[in-house]
């Protein structure tokens, strides 16, 4: 998580005094479970990137190229619509201690 | 000292025309009985040109509010005016106003919050908003109706301060009473209140800003926090302001007014029109040689506690008149100045009376009764009593 700021050390009112900050809001911290790849079950119907609600799913030419753990908030829909079972929810306590 | 015409107006004018001669950019307002008049004096203003106001005619006081906000934002000067049920529908915004720090000026004419319904004065409308991070003043007369509406701007647009303000008559009693009332000149006037300096306005393209964002528990509480430093700040910069337009005027104004108190053993506190009243009974009981005083609340938002402290230790019996309820606890004057006393050195006996309520007469008699209460010691701290009720 980000270093937060003191209560005098950010704009009144709750104003945001620049543009498109909410590309740095890390959603990925709000996850309790997370969706595990595997590439070698994918046959690319990209299912996944239709329904995940967060964009979290990346493709490049209609190949699925694994997920964004910085916006990923672990609603488990990706897993849910894959017909070839290629994406797994696993607690995020498994990753605790290992970086993403 | 300015050279000033007198006209005798009503409370309701007395408000329209110090909105005339700061001439907000936008004027949202929606009429609503007693405030009904200021909204009508204003409205012509804008129809005879006399100012450049935009006016917004809406459908009710959410919108009212909900423009103004809008305004506000953009980085326009913005008022608009209520009462009751109004300033009661008006209040989820009336919170985010003074949450988003907006320095709106607001005149409100207090009248009963129903049910049954009841268009007479009380305070019951402005308490309920007392927790919603406006600066509150109470006026006595038309005169302070004036005086403070254009003093109002100035805190509000404080850099240290940011926050909006409810310039609070009572309804009827001043709104529509006439008297007679000392105006400025406009540009003297203009000149006291000034520019606005908008912050982070939304109509700065060239910096773009977002308003009212989503703010959970990592910063809500921050924001919070500034707006209680914000309150605190009205303390240091309401005496300078006040000192300006003393400097102007010749008429004095402060957080607290008090009225005979230097030797006074029995005190009266009240809000608003009452004072008046007070002030004629402490004068006749003064002639009997009672050691009798008031102490009038001009802010009673922030709460000049420092100040009521210091005024109030020592003294014999401390009686407190409030023209609203809090059902099922202390009526709200009371209890700030009772939990203000829980400091001092010396505290006095103190005592509740509950008044006027829906419009319900206050005279000298129930005043005076109130007084011999306090100087027959026959107060009770956690008795509420009631004048001018049948019981
Ligand atoms: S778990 Fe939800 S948010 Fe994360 S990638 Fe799957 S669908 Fe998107
Ligand atoms: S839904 Fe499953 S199979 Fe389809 S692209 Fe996504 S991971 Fe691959």
């Amino acid at each position: 998580m980000a270093e937060l700021k003191k209560w005098n050390e950010i704009p009144i009112g709750g104003i945001i005094t620049e543009p498109g900050t909410a590309r740095k809001y890390r959603t990925g911290d709000w996850r309790v479970k997370r969706p595990i790849y595997d590439r070698s079950k994918c046959i690319d119907c990209m299912m996944c990137w239709f329904y995940c609600p967060d964009q979290a799913i990346m493709q490049e030419n209609s190949v699925m190229k694994g997920i964004n753990y910085f916006y990923c908030k672990g609603c488990g829909i990706c897993a849910n619509v894959c017909p070839k079972s290629a994406i797994e929810m696993r607690p995020e306590t498994e990753f605790a201690h290992k970086e993403e | 000292m300015t050279k000033v015409h007198k006209e005798a107006i009503t409370g309701a004018q007395a408000a329209a025309y110090a909105m005339k001669q700061i001439e907000p950019d936008v004027v949202a307002a929606y009429p609503i009985t007693p405030q009904t008049p200021i909204v009508e004096y204003f409205a012509k203003y804008v129809a005879d040109g006399v100012v450049k106001t935009e006016m917004v005619p809406v459908e009710s006081e959410h919108s009212a509010m909900s423009a103004v906000v809008g305004a506000a934002a953009a980085g326009a000067r913005a008022m608009t005016a209520t009462s009751a049920n109004g300033l009661a529908l008006m209040h989820e915004i009336v919170y985010i106003t003074a949450s988003m720090r907006l320095p709106v000026v607001m005149p409100v004419v207090n009248r009963a919050l129903s049910g049954p319904i009841n268009i007479h004065c009380d305070h019951s409308d402005t308490m309920a908003e007392r927790d919603s991070g406006w600066i509150q003043l109470f006026c006595e007369d038309a005169q302070e109706v004036y005086d403070l509406t254009l003093m109002a701007v100035r805190l509000a647009e404080h850099e240290q301060v940011r926050l909006p303000v409810m310039v609070n008559q009572d309804g009827f009693i001043i709104s529509h009473g006439v008297e007679p009332v000392e105006l400025l000149p406009d540009e003297v006037a203009k000149k006291f209140v000034g520019e606005l300096k908008p912050l982070y306005p939304l109509l700065d393209t060239e910096h773009p800003v977002t308003y009212g964002p989503l703010d959970l528990y990592d910063y809500y509480f921050e924001h919070k926090r500034q707006q209680i430093e914000a309150m605190k700040n009205v303390f240091k910069v309401f005496p300078s302001i006040a000192e300006e337009f003393y400097n102007i005027t010749g008429r004095r104004y402060n957080f607290v007014e008090p009225y005979k108190m230097e030797d006074a053993q029995y005190v009266m506190v009240a809000l608003g029109s009452t004072n008046g009243t007070i002030k004629y009974v402490v004068d006749q009981l003064r002639e009997e040689g009672k050691k009798v005083g008031l102490l009038k609340i001009w802010m009673f938002r922030p709460f000049p506690k420092a100040e009521i402290q210091r005024l109030l230790t020592g003294r014999k019996a401390v009686v407190v008149l409030d023209r609203s309820a809090s059902f099922g606890a202390e009526a709200p004057l009371y209890e700030a100045i009772k939990s203000s006393l829980y400091e001092v050195a010396s505290k006095p006996l103190l005592g509740s009376f509950v008044y006027g309520l829906g419009g319900r007469d206050i005279n000298p008699e129930l005043v005076r009764f109130a007084f011999e209460k306090a100087m027959k010691h026959e107060l009770v701290v956690d008795q509420e009593l009631y004048l001018g009720l049948r019981e």
